[in-house]
């Protein structure tokens, strides 16, 4: 790790919609990307269902952000963890997560998953090696 | 008269669910909306809980946010009807009184 | 609320001039949009208008900078995607002034 670079990890623990922290997070997420640092995003407890498959807002009205998503690997953020007994609680899989990817610039630019499965023990883990840690 | 409890918040994250099933009465109605809508999946920790209630009151989830948050029909427990804008302006209307958990 | 007259329509606009309403967006907007900045639209700024539109249809966000140039380098070519043929388009920024004409809302970080 280069000399000023930090490692940011955005843990998402709400779901979408009912409250503004999901689409807030989202924003600083993005705005982040900008200063080049090591970004990672966990979602865990209620956070699962930001990246829950087939959102529709039709009937809602309300503007489905879920797509925003998709374009975090073109912002070069491609470690998404995703607490697997989180989504055991909700009835959940992986199959219910939307394919989140980006491209690997150091293999032809071939698509690979964003999406690392990850258990509540080796989060505790992942998040005591951060620089910072920014829940929501 | 039965009373018609709306609830609003994820059963995953706070309580009121749980303390809205044990305090209302048999053959009232219960209205899943916003961020509870997920309280209708099935295979969830508070899976039982809900199966328990639909045996002998009404629980209904407003479908439009329930899509909105990435689910249908095929995903919610059998027995949990759903509602749409009109159904829940029916429900407020058929019912002596509307209590909220919020 | 601000608003621009294209084709005898009033479109409602922001005070930083982004359109109100993303869904009353047509070509004739970004027409007049280029006139009130005083920028000649050619072929080169359609290219790089309907090339933001369709990322937004897809990812609902108007892209930063730096992804909109590694997006227009791969799609459109290496001459094309980088900061300098982009400002010459754009001199108020690719970011800011490309998605104002595009109908998009300011992209998220840009000041």
């Amino acid at each position: 790790m280069s000399e000023g670079i930090k490692k940011f990890m955005f843990v998402n623990t709400k779901a979408p919609y009912g409250t503004v922290y999901a689409l807030e997070s989202l924003e600083v997420v993005l705005i982040s990307a900008a200063f080049d640092q090591s970004v990672s995003l966990v979602f865990c407890d209620d956070g699962i269902f930001q990246i829950a498959n087939n959102q529709n807002t039709e009937a809602s009205g309300m503007k489905n952000f879920s797509p925003a998503y998709k374009a975090l690997g073109d912002y070069d953020i491609n470690k998404i963890y995703v607490e697997t007994e989180s989504l055991e609680e909700r009835g959940l899989t992986l199959d219910n997560i939307m394919a989140l990817t980006y491209e690997d610039e150091d293999d032809d630019w071939a698509e690979k998953s964003s999406i690392i499965p990850i258990t509540r023990a080796e989060l505790a883990d992942l998040m005591d090696e951060q620089d910072v840690v920014i829940s929501s | 008269m039965a009373m018609l409890h709306t609830v609003n918040k994820s059963p995953f994250e706070r309580n009121s669910l749980s303390s809205c099933l044990t305090k209302s009465k048999e053959g009232s109605t219960i209205l899943l909306i916003e961020d509870a809508v997920v309280g209708a999946l099935k295979g969830t920790v508070v899976a039982d809980k809900l199966n328990a209630a639909v045996a002998n009151k009404n629980v209904c989830v407003l479908g439009s946010d329930l899509n909105t948050r990435g689910f249908t029909e095929a995903d919610i427990i059998d027995g949990i009807k759903i509602v749409d804008y009109a159904g829940f302006v029916d429900l407020v209307a058929e019912h002596s009184n509307v209590q909220s958990w919020l | 609320m601000a608003t621009i007259s294209v084709e005898g329509k009033d479109i409602e606009v922001d005070e930083e001039g982004y359109l109100v309403n993303l869904d009353e967006w047509f070509p004739a907007i970004a027409s007049v949009m280029a006139e009130i900045d005083e920028v000649e639209m050619g072929d080169d700024h359609w290219d790089i208008i309907n090339f933001l539109r369709e990322y937004y249809e897809e990812y609902q966000i108007a892209p930063a900078v730096r992804v909109l140039t590694k997006a227009v380098a791969k799609k459109l070519g290496k001459e094309k995607g980088n900061s300098k043929y982009l400002y010459e388009l754009f001199p108020y920024g690719p970011g800011k002034q490309a998605c104002k004409f595009a109908g998009l809302p300011k992209p998220t970080g840009c000041v």
